[in-house]
């Protein structure tokens, strides 16, 4: 395999949890409630895929426990800033607080053990003949072909179907979509939920692939970059797998500069993912200056049903 | 419906007792999963509270790590102060301490009053520094600050990596990661016999001086203006631009002089782990403490006995992390409790 092949492959590794946690942030924030829980929700899905997968050696019921405990917490998320109107900033930070904390507590007993598997992967060998494709298309894992599944499943929920029409409005304008008879509060229950459960996924997918083990604080601010990616892909889930896979290689180069003897420490090459995240931020805060970024017009802001604005 | 609970938008002030009951109810909370675990939370919390305030060994060791929280907090509130969610105080004081320790690694033989004067002025200003590459970015391209200080708290975590592996490790450390020892023109002094230093007093004049800013000065007015109202405010002709570089200025050189603090009065050396997620911990001390200057030092001296007490339960098997997971759960007790408050139960459809 040459050199391109090789990095289009460990961006999708290392790009598939950073998508999956987008993803979720996408349905979160298109309902109008803001996720900066990601980084603990993953650390949450994360830890409970390696307790229950250790315990079970059942792969498939340690990814429907990590699914549901964040679950769990999406739904306490919800109860805080839809029912409970509270600072939707706040929130995210405590569950992001509560993720690192909590999932410390509970890996420490795990810590370091390896996992009694990986994910399947789908071996495609028909496709094994063509030079490129074959070589990245062959031979990928489950929760992979599950994110392409969801990039393309969400593009048309949303942007093709009555559901995201009504997704979209209470995102945009929740008090007209009351008027129109659409059950706000339910909606962002739901989607909240939804976009947890995914970002728990992408916790899980963490540790399903390259170094199957938890340690504590794995995720090294995987999450906080997604909440970024969330902006880079204006909302939008097709861009969210190109902006996921351009972070997968930035995350990836440094492992391989160094593999590749270069003379820069790796200190600076694991500094680059972040260090872009500000600086790409910046650079389409500077761009669309004068432009609407694609921000849901009413996100952050709590819907109160008799409250004029 | 016979009963509904109705939201009451006028209700803007909490009443005194909420963070109070947001404690409690976290500690309940993770009562139910220490139980779970197999364990007694009686006995859990028992040794946590004896091990942190229990001895004068453990107040000390309480108020020792009271201090760079009082100092983070401090800074964190200001800024809080007009919403500006600085979350960046880990990254914040990793550069103070780093800028300390370049003082002690580049000018090894000043006299001790020097020493310190220089290492407090570069342990500020690295961290104001690193307060500023978050509020350049809000004010002048609209970058959310939480991601950006965020992310420079991972990129000062990897430069610290970067200098005690690398050029300042101590070469006499048996291989260890670190810089060599200060010595004791580069530390700050301590209270007789214990580990309690200086830096105790520079955290309570800073409380006196956010105090007396906050509430007799045009600064303080103004940033008081802006946090009731940003629009009102903008009308009212207050640069909050400026404002936002402010507070991010002096947010940012509260928790380098804290990191300072640490390598100067604590660990005498630069090493990996000099915070066990201080800034983080403020970010609940000063929510906790309703950003109220003496509020920080009740709030600060709690979580500091946490962070202890998290410390002493290792004894019975238990990780720290507990002490990690107590503050996530007040922290949402807390937000919940401001927004529970506001609500009424009415009579009637």
């Amino acid at each position: 395999m040459d050199f391109v092949t090789q990095l289009l492959i460990a961006a999708i590794t290392a790009g598939t949890p950073l998508l999956l946690a987008t993803l979720g942030g996408i349905l979160n924030e298109r309902a109008g409630i803001i996720q900066l829980g990601s980084e603990g929700l993953m650390l949450m899905g994360a830890v409970t895929t390696c307790i229950v997968f250790i315990r079970t050696e059942n792969l498939g019921v340690a990814l429907l426990a990590s699914v549901g405990v964040t679950a769990v917490l999406g739904l306490v998320h919800s109860f805080l800033c839809i029912t409970l109107r509270a600072n939707q900033t706040m929130a995210g930070l405590a569950m992001t607080l509560f993720g690192s904390g909590f999932s410390a507590y509970l890996g420490k007993s795990i810590s370091g053990n390896p996992l009694p598997g990986i994910l399947p992967r789908l071996q495609l060998d028909f496709l094994k003949p063509v030079p490129v494709i074959g070589d990245i298309f062959g031979n990928l894992d489950v929760l992979t072909w599950l994110s392409f599944v969801l990039v393309i499943v969400l593009h048309l929920l949303i942007h093709r179907t009555s559901w995201g029409l009504h997704l979209r409005a209470v995102g945009d304008s929740p008090a007209t979509a009351d008027v129109m008879g659409v059950h706000v509060r339910l909606i962002r229950y739901g989607y909240v939920t939804v976009g947890a459960m995914l970002i728990g996924l992408a916790g899980a997918d963490m540790v399903l692939t390259v170094a199957p083990t938890w340690n504590e604080g794995l995720t090294a601010g995987r999450g906080w970059i997604a909440v970024g990616l969330v902006i880079f892909a204006r909302w939008n889930p097709v861009r969210a797998l190109l902006c996921a896979y351009f972070f997968g290689v930035l995350d990836s180069l440094g492992f391989r500069m160094q593999l590749l003897g270069s003379a820069i420490p790796p200190y600076f090459l694991k500094m680059i993912p972040y260090v872009v995240t500000i600086l790409v931020l910046m650079y389409l805060g500077y761009r669309n200056r004068n432009k609407p970024s694609g921000t849901p017009e009413s996100l952050g802001v709590p819907y109160i049903r008799e409250q004029r604005f | 419906m016979p009963w509904r609970l109705e939201y009451d938008s006028s209700r803007i002030r909490t009443p005194w007792w909420t963070p109070i009951v947001s404690v409690a109810l976290a500690l309940v909370l993770c009562a139910i999963f220490i139980y779970a675990n197999g364990m007694s939370p009686v006995t859990v919390y028992s040794k946590m509270f004896k091990g942190a305030f229990g001895t004068s060994y453990g107040i000390t060791e309480t108020l020792v790590k009271a201090i760079p929280l009082l100092l983070c907090g401090l800074g964190i509130a200001v800024a809080y102060r007009i919403s500006v969610w600085n979350i960046g105080a880990e990254g914040q004081l990793t550069v103070g301490a780093m800028a300390a320790t370049a003082v002690t690694v580049y000018f090894p033989n000043l006299p001790g009053f020097w020493s310190i004067l220089l290492m407090l002025i570069f342990g500020v200003a690295a961290g104001a520094f690193w307060g500023l590459l978050t509020a350049i970015p809000k004010t002048h391209f609209g970058v959310n600050e939480l991601i950006t200080s965020l992310m420079l708290n991972y990129v000062a975590l990897l430069a610290l990596d970067y200098v005690v592996f690398g050029p300042w490790k101590d070469p006499n450390g048996f291989n260890m990661p670190g810089s060599p020892v200060f010595t004791d023109a580069q530390s700050l002094p301590v209270l007789g016999g214990t580990r309690l230093h200086i830096g105790l007093i520079f955290a309570l004049v800073a409380v006196v001086i956010y105090y007396l800013m906050i509430r007799f000065t045009r600064w303080g007015y103004e940033l008081r203006l802006i946090g009731a109202n940003p629009t009102a405010a903008r009308y009212a002709g207050i640069h909050i631009k400026r404002h936002i570089i402010i507070v991010m200025l002096i947010s940012g050189g509260l928790a380098g002089l804290a990191g300072m603090a640490e390598v100067s009065g604590v660990s005498h050396k630069l090493m990996q782990g000099i915070s066990p997620g201080y800034g983080y911990t403020a970010i609940i001390v000063a929510w906790l403490a309703k950003l109220n200057p003496l509020g920080l030092v009740v709030t600060s001296v709690l979580f500091g006995g946490l962070i202890v007490g998290g410390f002493s339960v290792q004894t019975i098997g238990l990780p720290s992390s507990i002490s990690e997971m107590l503050q996530g759960a007040i922290l949402f007790f807390l937000i919940a409790g401001d927004m529970v408050t506001r609500f009424r139960i009415r009579r009637g459809a």
